[in-house]
């Protein structure tokens, strides 16, 4: 079990170096001057060129790419472009808030997917089974910026119950756990949670079914056991299925979605995406993404170590 | 039973006069109150003097902490808006030598952490755009504003400044060549605290959180992406533009549906250009509608390259007359004002063109037919648009409209639609460039907020691309003439006289293809009262309060 946790940790690191890469190239591929959204378009060739030496545009890829991986690695991802700030002090104030984001569409997201696809493939066939997976479908099909637009048109405008936007009367920087607060939680956290709640009610369901057909099952019936712990059996097994899908849902939602975090104008990491691609501010935008991109892979290491803790099997492979 | 019910009233009639007694002593409610402004920009912006975000940074940051040696005038919002003494007192240009200006600097004035202005800040703050040798100088400052004051002299290799201590209160700045638009130039430069800089360590990003300027209101809070909240500086120098409102708070919501949503939420009290179609529904809300012309232009930028189609005057003036500008005005909500030139007719620097942009398709069909084309011989034109961006009002739907207009007159549009910023490289690239990808046009919408952006920087044939944005390669010498006769004309009527005769013949010549002039619509609540839509980008919210 050990050896397996080393040898999985160990992996990271090509797998970070293999991010950098990827991180760098796909931010410089992307067409258009990384100056051009700061610099007034009305701005003397010669000024761009300064600044183009100033952040080190002039230089070629590789060392471009060298200089940001030398930095990266002493844990200094630069300086955003478009605002001047360091890059690691935008992370620190957008991560934890699309943390609590994502902690709100986890809570409910899980909740309800584990709650619904439990009972689906528990009574398979039947009408409730018809109902939550309808709803999984809908979770799953409907778009993220449909719904938050119409879930403010609807709580916000029409009702006037719920605010459209923001962290909180005094934003972020006054974030408290109280009920003026959570009321700006309530629309991106239900936007938020609609997508892994249906797949985790579709995973859940089919696991469940198909667990439910096995022989072990009926043996554990034919033992005398009671439903309850031959629950417990099922839910036992389901769980390394359910377990690694929830960790890449985890990972999405603590990657920040730009798409809810904009139309509710969430300040985090998703925000911070849509601000760095629309003002091409390559430094936010690699160090935002080389940041969401690590959470991903040692959050898909957590999930490797405690599915292998549930099931010895996977940590034998 | 009934003991229970009298005991309840007696707890309801302490409650309440206790309630009374709390709000009878209670602090007073302020008098201005608090101002909740959404913005359209998708940040905060910058604070360390110079903002970026364009005008909108100029308006919400930049105006409201710092004053310019000359200032705009925006308490009216019946004429257009002119130049005022700012931090100058006066200013005027040399008998002999017209390449030299003397500023006289307003004495007693203060910044906001208690330093006082002088001539050896103005010089720093110069330093600060163009030395690079000085501590205080910065590139990212300086790419934000010094194309906007091309006529001052600075040569880096011989360190030549055009910016000179007279005396404490007393500077002088020399011009490259006699140039009276250089007032239009300085109140762009607005000026920041040395003593702060030194203060914070001489880090400008130490500086954009905890700035000082000598503006109406003082920055004392900002939130990246979220928030910046101002309080009047008591201490101004202007006591007509001593801030009313106890707080403002800017928020960027870039979204117009998250704007208005935000609006009739109540989060906001305040909202910047609102979805022309969401303004009946606000209006239904009770939400005021405030707008005003001010100088701006929306209109197709047109290429004078060898091949272009609209080298052809005739082919210009028909465009000019196929637009159902009245059409374009109600697909607008009525928030738009037609043009008829370049600026409006209540701009002092309309003159009187000849040539009149009224819809009238069969004249300009009779154009098209006398320069041999025509339904069977269509002109076929690629048009470079973006889908969205500042100032572009709804590009796609307007253009849209145009090509279906034109197309009755036998001009057959395509359109190459891009993001903003693609477009912006593009603009800046001019029409010759392999990025314009042959182009013949391109739709960036302009302010005319002054000569040199209003007419210069497109008309004069040395600044096309990478000198300036003559985007078009337009180069007419008798038009030279008529530039360099304004920016020799010192007497305010005299020099308007001139950009009146460059805009008589601009428009006589159909340069370019017009259509509307936004009126800047904004919504707000009824509480919020006293704002005056000055005819200009930037507005003053020192007059405003909560009622």
């Amino acid at each position: 079990m050990l050896n397996y946790i080393i040898r999985r940790a160990l992996y990271v690191i090509p797998i970070g170096l293999g991010v950098t890469v990827l991180v760098f190239a796909l931010v410089h591929m992307s067409p258009g001057d990384p100056l051009s959204a700061v610099v007034p378009p009305d701005a003397p060739e010669e000024m761009v060129q300064e600044l183009r030496k100033a952040y080190g545009f002039d230089k070629p890829l590789p060392v471009q790419y060298f200089t940001w991986l030398g930095r990266v690695l002493t844990g200094d991802l630069g300086v955003s472009v478009a605002r001047g700030r360091e890059v690691v002090e935008e992370l620190r104030i957008a991560v934890p808030n699309t943390f609590i984001l994502a902690a709100g569409g986890t809570l409910l997201g899980f909740t309800l997917g584990a709650m619904l696809g439990g009972v689906a493939g528990y009574f398979q066939g039947r009408w409730i089974d018809k109902l939550a997976t309808s709803v999984a479908i809908t979770g799953v099909s409907v778009p993220h910026y449909w719904l938050g637009l119409v879930l403010v048109i609807i709580f916000s405008v029409e009702m006037n119950a719920l605010p459209s936007f923001g962290m909180g009367p005094g934003g972020s920087t006054a974030w408290a756990w109280d009920a003026e607060h959570m009321r700006h939680l309530v629309l991106p956290v239900i936007t938020l949670a609609v997508i892994p709640m249906g797949l985790i009610t579709r995973t859940v369901r089919a696991t469940v079914a198909e667990i439910l057909n096995q022989e072990f099952v009926h043996a554990l019936h034919a033992k005398g056991l009671l439903q309850r712990q031959v629950l417990a059996h099922v839910v036992r097994n389901a769980a390394p299925t359910t377990l690694a899908v929830m960790g890449l849902q985890l990972g999405y939602l603590l990657g920040g979605s730009i798409l809810v975090e904009t139309v509710f104008q969430w300040p985090g990491t998703g925000s911070l995406l849509n601000s760095a691609i629309f003002e091409r501010d390559l430094p936010l935008l690699q160090g935002t993404i080389l940041v969401l991109a690590m959470f991903f892979v040692l959050l898909n290491l957590i999930v490797d170590v405690v599915q292998s803790a549930i099931d010895p099997r996977m940590s034998r492979r | 039973m009934k003991s229970k019910g009298r005991q309840t009233l007696r707890s309801l009639a302490v409650a309440a006069a206790a309630a009374v007694l709390l709000a009878g002593t209670g602090p007073a409610r302020a008098a201005g109150g608090e101002l909740r402004v959404g913005m359209t920009a998708a940040d905060i912006p910058l604070s360390w003097g110079q903002p970026d975000q364009g005008f909108e940074g100029f308006r919400f940051m930049g105006l409201m902490l710092y004053d310019a040696l000359i200032n705009w005038d925006m308490s009216s919002a019946d004429k257009a808006s002119g130049l005022i003494p700012g931090l100058a007192e006066s200013w005027s240009v040399g008998e002999e030598d017209k390449t030299k200006w003397t500023f006289k600097l307003r004495q007693g004035v203060k910044f906001h952490d208690g330093s006082d202005f002088d001539a050896d800040a103005v010089l720093w703050n110069f330093d600060r755009l163009f030395d690079k040798d000085a501590p205080q100088y910065s590139a990212r400052m300086a790419s934000l504003v010094n194309f906007r004051i091309p006529s001052i002299v600075y040569d880096a290799a011989t360190n030549t400044k055009g910016w000179k201590k007279v005396d404490s209160h007393t500077v002088e700045f020399t011009t490259k060549s006699p140039d009276s638009f250089f007032p239009y130039q300085i109140c762009y430069i607005l000026l920041s605290s040395p003593a702060q800089f030194d203060a914070v360590g001489g880090d400008w990003n130490k500086f954009a959180q905890s700035p000082s300027g000598t503006g109406p209101w003082k920055l004392v809070q900002i939130v990246p992406r979220e928030r910046a909240e101002f309080v009047p500086f008591k201490e101004h120098w202007d006591p007509t533009r001593q801030p009313k409102l106890d707080k403002v708070i800017t928020i960027p919501i870039p979204d117009p549906n998250a704007r208005t949503a935000a609006l009739l939420s109540g989060q906001v009290d305040w909202i910047e250009a609102p979805a022309p179609d969401a303004i009946p529904r606000l209006k239904q809300q009770d939400m005021v509608i405030s707008s005003n012309l001010y100088p701006h232009v929306w209109s197709w930028h047109l290429s004078r390259v060898e091949g272009s189609p609209w080298n052809d005057v005739r082919v210009r003036k028909a465009a000019n007359l196929a637009i159902d500008r009245d059409g374009i005005v109600s697909l607008l909500g009525g928030y738009a004002v037609k043009a008829s030139g370049h600026v409006s007719p209540a701009d002092p620097w309309y003159g009187a063109p000849g040539f009149e942009l009224r819809y009238d398709p069969d004249a300009a069909r009779a154009l098209m037919a006398e320069a041999g084309y025509g339904p069977d011989n269509p002109v076929k034109v690629k048009m470079m648009i973006s889908a969205s961006g500042s100032g572009q009002m709804l590009p796609l739907p307007m253009n849209e409209y145009m090509q279906q207009n034109l197309a009755e007159i036998g001009i057959e549009v395509e359109f190459e639609v891009m993001e903003w910023q693609s477009l912006l490289d593009r603009w800046r690239a001019g029409a010759k460039a392999e990025q314009a990808q042959g182009a013949h046009g391109i739709n960036v919408s302009y302010t005319t907020q002054d000569p040199y952006s209003s007419f210069t920087r497109f008309l004069r044939c040395d600044l096309h691309a990478p000198a300036g944005v003559n985007w078009g390669y337009h180069c007419d010498e008798e038009m030279d003439v008529l530039l360099n006769n304004a920016s020799l004309a010192f007497d305010p009527a005299e020099r308007d006289g001139w950009l009146a005769k460059v805009h008589t013949r601009e428009v006589d010549n159909a340069l370019f293809l017009w259509v509307v002039h936004d009126v800047a619509p904004r919504a707000m609540t009824k509480q919020v009262k006293g704002f005056v839509q000055a005819r200009n980008w930037f507005q003053s919210l020192t007059p405003v309060y909560m009622e």
